[in-house]
């Protein structure tokens, strides 16, 4: 097993038999820095050498797929699952966006095996955070006068996690793989080694979930399972409509299949606070990313090959 | 030794949560509040432990030392806004400050 994988099962396990292990809030911050420059620099170094424009379809597909995946999880969530107005849209909205950590571990997943990626997959992780944030809110509140979009619209599309995403791609862009070279050593050879270290904090903070989930009981396990394997499928069509390689389709797929914990629930907990924000992160933490990154992501990969062998 | 002046001002302090604490900050601002200190704090409550070991867990201090018509005002304004939704505690305290104008 990849000893990333392994990490995050010390983590859950140290969390789970209530260890003392903390690992300080100030770490899990520089890490989460850490991976998010390193993806996007990553990414920008390889868009250095192609050309930018036919990446607007591409993104303007993901936007769609964003809001298709948000306004389907709402109505699943309320007319299925029970939930009120507030919560399901809040938690709608984690779904239709993306999780980083999802995303670091399918690249690290995919790099062992050597299977290559689009390099704007970094973009179109920045790109996918956004949409369903501002889906939420309208299926939370409608289109009211007293929303303030001026202040949302800057967390939204400012937030840490966009804000370093693409600081990280326009430095990689500019730089290029060579003015890269020298700080590579930090930032692409020991990727895995940090996302490790992150994924033993992930581990922590999702043995927090558990008792959350013990209240809410066996279905928001149930949508945390099923919501992430309808998404990854429209995933996988959507990277196949746009012609990606298999690595491609597997990372949109899995982009598709994460839910957001770190930019989605602070937009959340100030556009919607009747929204129980224990919720929707016991579904997206405690359930969907240990799912994805133990079996999803593997799963997505197969039948990527599937469909591409289909095809060919 | 120097005689020392001091004058009798009101000292808000509320705990919450951290994902918040711009919002706060914009309302205090708005209404006119010269000066605040926020911490970051940890604790356990109605809404549970809240122990800061990552974003979502996060509870801040706030403290304003102001006049008791600003410090009743900023509350009801919190009150009216934010007791329903988020996990809040506020209390006011009477101190004694040196330099009163600057309150």
């Amino acid at each position: 097993m990849d000893p990333v994988i392994l990490f995050f099962l010390f983590g859950l396990m140290a969390g789970l038999l209530r260890s003392e292990l903390k690992l300080p809030s100030a770490l899990y911050d520089s890490l989460s820095i850490f991976l998010l420059l390193a993806i996007g620099l990553k990414g920008g170094q390889g868009l250095a050498t192609q050309p930018l424009l036919p990446l607007l379809p591409q993104i303007g597909a993901v936007i769609v797929l964003g809001i298709i995946q948000t306004l389907m999880a709402y109505a699943a969530l309320k007319h299925l699952f029970g939930f009120d107005r507030p919560n399901a849209a809040a938690t709608a909205a984690h779904y239709g966006s993306v999780s980083v950590a999802t995303f670091a571990v399918a690249a690290a997943w995919l790099a062992s095996r050597a299977i290559e990626v689009e390099p704007q997959m970094a973009i179109l992780l920045a790109v996918m955070e956004i949409p369903a944030i501002l889906v939420g809110i309208v299926l939370a509140r409608g289109v009211s006068r007293d929303t303030d979009w001026k202040s949302l619209g800057h967390e939204a599309f400012l937030g840490k996690g966009v804000t370093l995403l693409l600081g990280g791609m326009a430095i990689g862009w500019a730089a290029g793989p060579e003015g890269l070279a020298p700080i590579g050593g930090l930032y692409f050879d020991l990727f895995k080694a940090v996302l490790a270290l992150f994924l033993l904090e992930m581990g922590l903070i999702v043995s927090r979930q558990v008792g959350e989930l013990k209240r809410r009981g066996l279905s928001l396990i149930a949508f945390g399972l099923i919501m992430p394997l309808l998404s990854a499928g429209m995933g996988l069509g959507t990277g196949w409509m746009l012609g990606f390689s298999i690595g491609g389709m597997t990372m949109l797929a899995t982009l598709a299949a994460s839910a957001s914990y770190i930019a989605v629930p602070a937009a959340m907990r100030i556009a919607v606070p009747e929204a129980n924000p224990a919720i929707s992160l016991a579904g997206s933490l405690g359930v969907t990313f240990p799912f994805n990154i133990l079996f999803g992501i593997p799963i997505y990969h197969w039948v990527a090959t599937q469909i591409t062998g289909a095809m060919t | 030794m120097i005689a020392m002046h001091t004058e009798k001002r009101t000292l808000l302090t509320v705990f919450t949560e951290a994902s918040i604490e711009q919002v706060l900050i914009r309302d205090m601002d708005r209404m006119g509040v010269r000066g605040y200190t926020i911490s970051d704090v940890r604790g356990k409550g109605s809404r549970g432990v809240r122990d800061a070991s990552w974003d979502e867990s996060r509870n801040i201090r706030i403290e304003v030392i102001c006049g008791r018509t600003q410090a009743e005002e900023l509350l009801t304004h919190l009150q009216a806004r934010y007791y329903s939704n988020y996990a809040m505690v506020a209390y006011f305290s009477e101190v004694e400050v040196l330099r009163p104008g600057k309150f």
